[in-house]
C-alpha cells in the first residue's frame, strides 16, 4: 500500500513536470467560434478529413465574440488558427489582434442565414411587419395615445398590436442575450420596426445609447421568453402549443418542416430563395477569418480555406445547402472564393 | 375517598386516551407525506427514464439497404497491382452508385440521379474500403452487401417522418418514397444492430455519429483524474485527520475545502483557463487540462469523505497499535488507512461520478468541441460524454434527437455503475464497531 502510494505520487509529479515544459507542436487546424457558423463548419472539417491525408480540424463553438478574443490572443500553435463569425470583424477586435501581432486576416464571407419566426403548422401563418415585431416584443414603446412618450409596452395580444392579426396572446420563445441570433435578431428586426418610428429615429441623432437601448431592449414582462440556446427544445414547445411563436435559424425551420412554418416577414415567407436575393429582412451574413501567419506553419490551412470555398461544399447545391447553409449569389462566391484561396487580407473595417 | 372534587379532576390517562388518536393521525399524515415524497420522486425518475429510453432505443438499431455491389477492378484497382495505397484511395461511392442505378435503370436525369444517391449515407464509401481492404479477393466478384441508408431514410423507416404527409411538408419526397417503398417490398430494408454508434467518433451526418470518441475522451480524463485527486486527498485527508496539530490554521485549511466543495465548477473551468493553459501552457481540448479541473473539483469531495473515513476507525485500533510498539507511520498505514479505505473508496467513487457528469468547467478550456479522431491519448483534443450529448442535443437534423437520447443512456449505465460499486464496496467492507 505503502509502495503504491509513494509511486502514485512520484507519477503524478513526473507527469506535471513534463508536461509543463512540453512544447506542444500541433497538426491539427485549430478553428473556434460562432455556433451559428458551427454546423457548416463541422460539415466542412469533416469532409476534409474524410477526404485528405490531414487530421480532421477540431471546431469549438465558443461564440463569434469568444472566438475572436481567443483568435486575436497571438500567433503561434496555443492559438487558434481560424475563427468563424456571424457578424463581420469589428474594428476594436481588428486593433485587438494587429496589437498582439496578428496582422494579417484573412476574412471569408460564406453566405447568409436567416432568422425565422415560426409556428406549429396548427396555427395560422401571421404576416408580420417589423413593426409589429418591435412593438409586440420591445421594452418600451411610444405611446398608442399618442402622448409622445414611450411607455413600457402595453400590447397582450397580437391584435392589440394590429387589428387584422388574431385574438391570441403574444408569447414568442427565443435565445437569451449571450446568443449570436438574439443580437442578429435585435439589430436586423427589432431595430428594423424601431426606426420607422420618427420620434425614435430623431433620438439616434441626440442620443444613441438611449436609442440602442429603446431599439434593442426586449419586453422581460413574460411575453418573450428566453428558451436557452437550445433551438430543438423551442421546436418541441411551439408543437405543444400552436400560440406560441419562436426565434430561431433558419436551418432548424427546413429540418423540421413538417412540424412548424415559417411566419411571413413584410408580406415575404422565410425560404432558401427569399434569403438568398435578400428580400426576407431578418437575414445576415456569416463569415470566418484566417490567420495568414499560421498557412505553412500548421498543415493543411489552406487546404481546409479551398475545400470550405469549393462548388461542392458552399455552392447552391452542394453539402452545406444540405445542412442550411444560405450560398452567396454565383459572381459574389466566385471573387470570394477566389480572393479566399490567394489569401487576400483585409485593412481596419470602417465600424 | 369518593370525592367529588377527586372525580372531577381529570386524570392524565385520560387527556393520554383523548389525545390519542389524534397523535395517531399526526403520525399517518407524516407517514403518508413521506411516503408520497419518495412516490414523487420515483414518478419523476420514471418519467425521465421512459421518456429517454422511448426517445432513444430506436437508435441502438440503424436502417441498411442491401444492394449487389460489383467490386469493378476498373475502378478500384485499375493498374491491378493490388497496391495498399491505390486500394485505400479508390472511388468507393462510385460502386455503391453503380449498383442503384443497376437497381433502378429508369432513373437517367441528373437530378433524379442525385435524389438516389441521396438514399445511401456518405459513410458506404468507408464500408466499402474496409471490406475490399480486409479481403482483396473480393476484387471482380459481386456480392450483396448491406450498406449504410442515409439519416431522412433510417428516420422514415422507424416511423419518426410520417409517409401520410403531403410532399411539401415531407423531408422524404415521393420519389425517393417510390424508391425506398420498391426496396422494402424485395426486403432489401432491413435494419442493424447500429455497432458504429460504438466504434466511431462523432459526425455530422447522424447516421455515422458515434460515441466511441467521448467514451475514450471520458475514459482518459476520468484515469487522470483518479490518479491526480486520489492521491492528493488521502493524503491530505490522513495529514490533516492524524498529524496536523489543531490551531488557527489547520481550521482555516478546513474551512476552506468546505468552501471549495460548494464553489460552482465553472469557476473551476475559469481556473483551469488561467493556470493550466495560459500559464503552465498545457494544451488546450484535452483529456490532461480537462483532468487536471476536475481534479480541482473532485478533490473537496474525495477529502471531506476521505476524512470522515478516518475518523470513524476507533481511536483503540490506533492506541492498540501504538501501545504494542507500531511507529505512527506504521499505525497509519498498517491499520488505520486499511480500515478507512472503503469509505475513501466510496467517496472517489462518488466524486467520479459526478466529474463524469460535469460539463461546465470543460466549457472554458475547449472540451466543448467537435472532434471526429478518436483520441489516442491523454493529449489528444477530446471531448467527453456529457458534452457530446449537449452537442447531439444542438444539431438540427432529426436523426440527432434519438441519439441524444441513447448517449444519456450510456451515460446513464455508467453512472449506474459506478454508484452501485460505490453501495457494493460499502456493503462487503465496512466494519462497524
Amino acid at each position: 500500500m505503502r509502495k503504491t502510494l509513494i509511486a502514485a505520487a512520484v507519477t503524478v509529479t513526473a507527469f506535471a513536470a513534463t508536461v509543463s515544459v512540453q512544447a506542444v507542436a500541433r497538426d491539427t487546424i485549430s478553428i473556434v467560434g460562432s455556433s451559428t457558423v458551427f454546423p457548416f463548419s463541422t460539415a466542412v472539417a469533416e469532409n476534409f478529413g474524410r477526404t485528405t491525408n490531414f487530421g480532421t480540424p477540431k471546431v469549438e463553438s465558443t461564440g463569434t465574440g469568444g472566438g475572436m478574443k481567443l483568435f486575436c490572443a497571438g500567433v503561434g500553435v496555443g492559438t487558434p488558427d481560424i475563427t468563424n463569425a456571424s457578424r463581420a470583424i469589428k474594428a476594436s477586435e481588428y486593433d485587438a489582434c494587429v496589437a498582439n501581432g496578428v496582422k494579417d486576416i484573412v476574412e471569408v464571407k460564406i453566405g447568409f442565414d436567416g432568422i425565422a419566426i415560426a409556428s406549429s403548422k396548427d396555427a395560422e401563418q401571421l404576416d408580420l411587419g417589423l413593426k409589429e415585431i418591435f412593438l409586440a416584443l420591445a421594452k418600451v414603446v411610444p405611446d398608442p395615445e399618442g402622448s409622445g412618450k414611450l411607455i413600457p409596452n402595453p400590447y397582450k395580444t397580437w391584435y392589440d398590436v394590429r387589428a387584422n392579426l388574431p385574438k391570441i396572446e403574444i408569447e414568442v420563445l427565443g435565445p437569451p442575450p449571450t446568443s449570436g441570433t438574439r443580437d442578429a435578431f435585435a439589430e436586423l428586426a427589432m431595430e428594423g420596426g424601431c426606426k420607422t418610428f420618427e420620434q425614435i429615429k430623431a433620438l439616434k441623432a441626440t442620443d444613441e445609447d438611449q436609442y440602442k437601448a429603446v431599439c434593442h431592449g426586449i419586453r422581460e414582462d413574460g411575453h418573450y421568453i428566453e428558451a436557452g440556446e437550445n433551438d430543438n427544445l423551442i421546436v418541441q414547445k411551439l408543437v405543444a402549443n400552436p400560440d406560441a411563436l419562436g426565434i430561431f435559424g433558419y436551418s432548424f425551420l427546413e429540418q423540421n418542416a413538417d412540424k412548424i412554418q415559417g411566419s411571413k416577414v413584410g408580406g415575404v415567407e422565410p425560404t432558401y430563395d427569399s434569403i438568398s436575393d435578400g428580400s426576407y429582412p431578418i437575414s445576415r451574413s456569416i463569415y470566418f477569418y484566417v490567420k495568414k501567419a499560421h498557412v505553412g506553419t500548421i498543415p493543411g490551412i489552406a487546404e481546409y480555406v479551398a475545400e470550405f470555398t469549393s462548388d461542392k461544399a458552399w455552392g447552391p447545391e452542394g453539402y452545406l445547402a444540405d445542412k442550411g447553409l444560405i450560398a452567396l449569389p454565383d459572381a459574389e462566391r466566385k471573387a470570394m472564393a477566389k480572393d479566399a484561396q490567394a489569401m487576400k487580407t483585409i485593412g481596419k473595417p470602417a465600424k | 375517598m369518593n370525592s367529588p372534587i377527586a372525580a372531577a379532576r381529570p386524570r392524565a390517562i385520560d387527556r393520554v386516551n383523548q389525545s390519542l388518536k389524534r397523535r395517531y393521525a399526526a403520525e399517518r399524515r407524516f407517514r403518508f407525506l413521506g411516503a408520497s415524497a419518495v412516490v414523487i420522486g420515483l414518478l419523476f425518475v420514471t418519467i425521465l427514464f421512459v421518456d429517454i429510453i422511448g426517445k432513444g432505443y430506436t437508435a441502438f438499431w440503424q436502417t441498411s439497404i442491401q444492394l449487389s455491389i460489383y467490386f469493378d477492378p476498373e475502378v478500384i484497382d485499375p493498374s491491378g497491382e493490388r497496391d495498399p495505397q491505390e486500394l485505400r484511395r479508390a472511388d468507393y461511392q462510385k460502386l455503391a452508385r453503380d449498383a442503384l442505378r443497376a437497381e433502378f435503370p429508369e432513373v437517367q436525369r441528373r437530378q433524379e440521379l442525385r435524389e438516389l444517391y441521396g438514399l445511401l449515407s456518405t459513410g458506404v464509401a468507408q464500408q466499402l474500403a474496409e471490406r475490399v481492404q480486409a479481403n482483396p479477393e473480393r476484387i471482380g466478384t459481386t456480392e450483396a452487401v448491406w450498406l449504410l441508408a442515409d439519416d431522412d431514410v433510417d428516420m422514415l423507416i422507424k416511423g419518426k417522418i410520417d409517409r401520410d404527409l403531403p410532399e411539401s411538408d415531407r423531408r422524404v419526397k415521393d420519389r425517393p418514397l417510390a424508391w425506398i417503398e420498391a426496396l422494402e417490398a424485395k426486403g432489401a430494408i432491413e435494419k442493424h444492430f447500429n455497432t458504429p454508434f460504438f466504434s466511431n467518433g462523432t459526425s455530422r451526418e447522424p447516421e455515422l455519429a458515434g460515441i466511441a470518441g467521448a467514451l475514450m475522451g471520458s475514459f482518459y480524463t476520468l484515469l487522470l483524474t483518479l490518479l491526480f485527486s486520489f492521491p492528493i486527498a488521502v493524503a491530505t485527508a490522513v495529514y490533516l485527520e492524524e498529524f496536523a496539530p489543531k490551531n488557527r490554521w489547520t481550521d482555516l485549511i478546513e474551512v476552506n475545502i468546505n468552501n471549495l466543495a460548494a464553489v460552482p465548477s465553472i469557476v473551476f473551468g475559469l481556473l483551469g483557463l488561467a493556470v493550466f493553459i495560459n500559464f503552465f501552457g498545457v494544451p488546450r481540448s484535452t483529456p490532461l487540462v480537462g483532468a487536471l479541473v476536475l481534479t480541482l473539483m473532485t478533490l473537496p469531495t474525495i477529502i471531506i469523505a476521505s476524512r470522515a473515513a478516518l475518523k470513524s476507525v476507533p481511536p483503540s485500533i490506533r492506541e492498540a497499535a501504538l501501545g504494542v510498539g507500531a511507529s505512527p507511520l506504521q499505525t497509519q498505514f498498517h491499520h488505520v488507512l486499511p480500515l478507512a479505505m472503503p469509505g475513501m473508496l466510496t467517496g472517489t467513487i462518488i466524486g467520479m461520478a459526478q466529474a463524469l457528469g460535469e460539463t461546465a468547467p470543460l466549457l472554458m478550456i475547449g472540451m466543448i468541441a467537435f472532434i471526429v479522431d478518436i483520441p489516442g491519448g491523454a493529449t489528444d483534443a477530446a471531448t467527453v460524454l456529457p458534452v457530446q450529448i449537449f452537442l447531439w442535443a444542438d444539431s438540427p437534423e432529426r436523426g440527432f434527437v434519438e441519439r441524444t437520447s441513447a448517449a444519456i443512456m450510456v451515460l446513464l449505465a455508467f453512472l449506474i455503475a459506478m454508484n452501485l460499486t460505490a453501495v457494493m464496496l460499502r456493503r462487503k467492507f465496512e466494519r462497524r464497531w
